[in-house]
């Protein structure tokens, strides 16, 4: 019964996306007031219809209903409450519910906020994140029902891939999500304005916080799949250019350069339609990424093909999303015009490079993860592009950027003359590579000239970044939100990249065959492992090694890797053992009995690893810092008067 | 400055930054594009000789061979018309299992073995990988998992 309501609800939500969609953008185009207050309330309507339907399958999941042929697929008697929740977006289905009510939920909040925006643009925006709503709606009712029934009902459930079952991974998704749907948020801005015609410094800077909210919850959740990926599936990578990665890796870039093109936009009404271009790029990208990752396409182009209904379905979506947000661009975008100069030493050139070197390594990446694709549907052979060529097309771009992120913080708009900033500058830069050869000589005995360089940039983007506080604070100046915002975000910018440079650089990992009794020695730590015994968990057995790791004879810790059989069958688990530490982590990963007493185990030592997910988590954090900046707050109308005339 | 030539300089500035990012690109190319090969095709001599490439197949019930109380191990991999012999030095990933599919990447030796740098069992339960599956001519189940 719940579930038909579910599915019942969903329906009635798709129907209320279709009124949302028509009344706000009829009643927009027609000055029809009483069409866009209902355009209004339809979003209230969607919202609550989605949630209930998003409730009916999580309630089908707790109460372990398997006539549900998704629950019966995902889900097991014996799964623990927490993991039979988060199995609800476990799967494909569940996941483009998952997407629909985070975009239900975003659309509320911005119905919720946008008192001070003039009516007719308000509905715009709420109309065009109506069409999205029916897009995915229709997708889900036509093509992949959560909500199906299984006749006769399985007695028992296939269980959850054992892999998803942990905690990372259970809040990955969700957070990802409100990452990749928050951008749906600057898309629809970016269409309304540009059907439109006018773009000016309050649309700007109504963009803004919506934007950083979208892009620091796709930062924390990129995080949390690199570090999912670290310890669960148990060979101690941290990122491996997957184009599962790329796949939410390459919006993240596109809102990077975004936010900072809306800075200009706000600022000096510059780059207008390229920050529009960015926005529909951005939200784009996140639709492409879900769709890479949900569809089947990136396990097999034909098999995706076997099954046209979802194929063609997705194909058209997102081509009239994308084809059309850039038909309504091209048609557009000319008639915005930005109006002013700058200097070369500006930071408005600064943040050109910026976005710049962003766009050359999101299209490097892009062709990287693509080209494999159209190589295997045009049957020109089966190829896969290695790391090394993401690695390569990455870091070229990156190691200028970082050199520029430096100077570009304390650079002035328009005229850009550094004056006093050139001296803290120079400290910066001086402090950046004394540390750096400092690190690499004094810690690890090293200084390869990359690693060097590595350390050197990161010290210079942490340093160039605290310098800005300080001196505001000596010079008893005011310190706002957003400036704050910046400098943690760069901050947690340059300490990934010194975690990234230090655990690429010195990072060992080696494989052992050992007995209990027996030792091995990798980066000067002995690891012994000392004996191996059974294990019961909740749904599974499995086996539990003790490692236990000394320095020059001083004990360091106890790791205890495992390897588990889950009770619903299938291929055994690797859980590893780690000991954190802020020089470094210990990594041991248990592998096969090999006879002879024998047993596999897979040792690392991983230097600096956990600053690259600090970083992460400083950038996210600086960008909730700007993001609740009081400027964001001020409604529009009350600086009407300061705007920047867009259209000449 | 007048506007023409600032325009000018701008079409320069990007087709620079493009032709820089194509240039980019085509290097990084060069050495990192993997090729995927089935066992009758290395037989036939398709598979580049001295170079890297990935081959794949299912791994042949009770061919899997440990070398007591080491890390080697040999297995066969074959896609049911034709058969090579692979070797390993490591720790074999949790969905390793004979007759399931399997991805190896490495060099193929003089004596016809495929030594192996790389074991990827790249897939859950309930599906194969995609080259796999397709070089046995077989529907894959399209279950998606992250």
């Amino acid at each position: 019964m719940i579930p038909e309501l579910g599915h019942f609800a969903l329906i009635l939500a798709l129907l209320l996306s279709v009124a949302q969609a028509v009344f706000n953008l009829g009643g927009a185009a027609r000055g029809n007031m009483a069409w866009m207050a209902a355009g209004r309330s339809a979003v209230v309507g969607q919202f609550v219809f989605v949630a209930l339907a998003f409730g009916s399958l999580a309630w089908a999941f707790i109460q372990r209903d398997f006539s549900v042929v998704y629950v019966a697929t995902n889900s097991h008697s014996q799964l623990p409450l927490f993991y039979r929740i988060a199995a609800v977006w476990g799967a494909h289905e569940g996941s483009l519910l998952l997407w629909s009510l985070c975009l239900a939920g975003w659309t509320l909040a911005v119905a919720a906020c946008s008192g001070s925006l003039e009516a007719p643009f308000r509905s715009r925006v709420l109309g065009f994140l109506g069409l999205i709503s029916i897009g995915f709606q229709l997708f889900m009712l036509t093509t992949s029902n959560p909500f199906k029934r299984l006749m006769p009902a399985a007695s028992e459930g296939l269980d959850l891939n054992p892999l998803l079952q942990d905690f990372a991974l259970a809040v990955h998704p969700p957070i990802l999500y409100l990452g990749y749907v928050g951008f749906s948020v600057a898309f629809a801005f970016a269409c309304a304005t540009l059907l439109e015609g006018r773009l000016d410094a309050a649309w700007a800077r109504w963009t803004r916080p919506w934007t950083l909210a979208a892009w620091l919850f796709l930062t924390i959740g990129i995080a949390l799949g690199s570090w999912w990926a670290y310890y669960e599936l148990g060979w101690g990578g941290w990122w491996f250019w997957d184009p599962v990665e790329n796949a939410s890796f390459m919006p993240w870039l596109a809102g990077t350069a975004l936010i900072h093109s809306l800075a200009v936009t706000e600022k000096r009404g510059l780059f207008k339609s390229w920050t529009l271009l960015l926005a529909v790029s951005a939200f784009s990208l996140s639709l492409l990424g879900t769709f890479l990752v949900r569809s089947g396409v990136l396990i097999s182009v034909h098999a995706f093909a076997t099954d046209p209904k979802r194929g063609i379905f997705i194909l058209a979506f997102l081509t009239i999303v994308i084809g059309g947000a850039l038909l309504l661009y091209a048609w557009r975008a000319p008639r915005l015009k930005s109006a002013a100069g700058f200097e070369v030493t500006a930071r408005e050139s600064f943040l050109l490079f910026n976005n710049a070197f962003l766009v050359a390594a999101l299209g490097l990446i892009l062709l990287g993860t693509l080209y494999p694709l159209f190589m295997d549907a045009l049957e020109l052979g089966k190829i896969s592009v290695g790391p090394p060529y993401f690695e390569l097309v990455f870091l070229v771009p990156m190691l200028p950027l970082l050199a520029l992120l430096g100077v570009g913080m304390h650079a002035a708009w328009k005229r850009g003359l550094l004056g006093s900033a050139r001296n803290r500058l120079y400290a910066a830069a001086g402090l950046g590579i004394g540390g750096a050869l400092l690190i690499g000589g004094a810690a690890y005995g090293d200084l390869r000239p990359m690693t060097t360089l590595g350390f050197a940039l990161a010290l210079w983007v942490m340093l160039s970044a605290l310098a800005i506080p300080l001196a505001r604070i000596r010079a008893r100046q005011p310190l706002p939100a957003a400036v704050l915002g910046m400098v943690v975000a760069h901050f947690g910018i340059g300490l990934a990249t010194l975690g990234i440079t230090g655990v690429q650089s010195f990072k060992v990992e080696k494989d052992f065959a050992l007995a209990v009794g027996e030792a091995a020695q990798i980066a000067g730590y002995d690891f012994r492992f000392a004996a191996i015994r059974d294990v019961q968990g909740p749904n599974f057995i499995g086996v539990e090694a003790d490692i236990v790791v000394t320095r020059e004879g001083s004990p360091v810790t106890v790791l205890h890797p495992q390897k588990r059989l889950y009770n619903s069958g299938g291929n055994p688990m690797t859980e590893a053992g780690i000991e954190v530490g802020a020089a470094r982590d210990l990594f041991a990963a248990l592998g096969d009995e090999l006879g002879q007493g024998r047993w596999s185990l897979r040792l690392q030592y991983k230097p600096l690893i956990r600053y690259i997910w600090l970083g992460a988590i400083l950038v996210a954090f600086g960008g909730l810092i700007a993001a609740l900046d009081r400027r964001y707050r001020v409604p529009a109308q009350a600086r009407a008067g300061e705007t920047v005339p867009a259209t000449q | 400055m007048t506007p023409r030539r600032k325009r000018l300089l701008a079409v320069v500035a990007i087709l620079a930054g493009v032709g820089a990012a194509t240039a980019l690109a085509m290097l990084a190319f060069q050495d990192n594009l993997l090729y995927f090969y089935n066992p009758s095709q290395v037989l036939a001599g398709d598979a580049p000789g001295g170079r890297t490439f990935r081959i794949g197949g299912m791994v042949t019930e009770g061919s899997l061979q440990r070398t007591e109380g080491t890390l080697q191990v040999r297995f066969v991999v074959t896609d049911y018309q034709h058969s090579i012999p692979v070797r390993y030095e490591g720790l074999l990933p949790d969905l390793f299992r004979e007759g399931q599919g399997v991805i190896a990447h490495g060099k193929l030796t003089a004596s016809g073995e495929f030594a192996a740098d790389e074991v990827l069992a790249k897939h859950d339960e309930n599906y194969m990988p995609p080259e796999v599956a397709e070089s046995l001519h077989t529907p894959t189940p399209a279950r998606v998992s992250e």
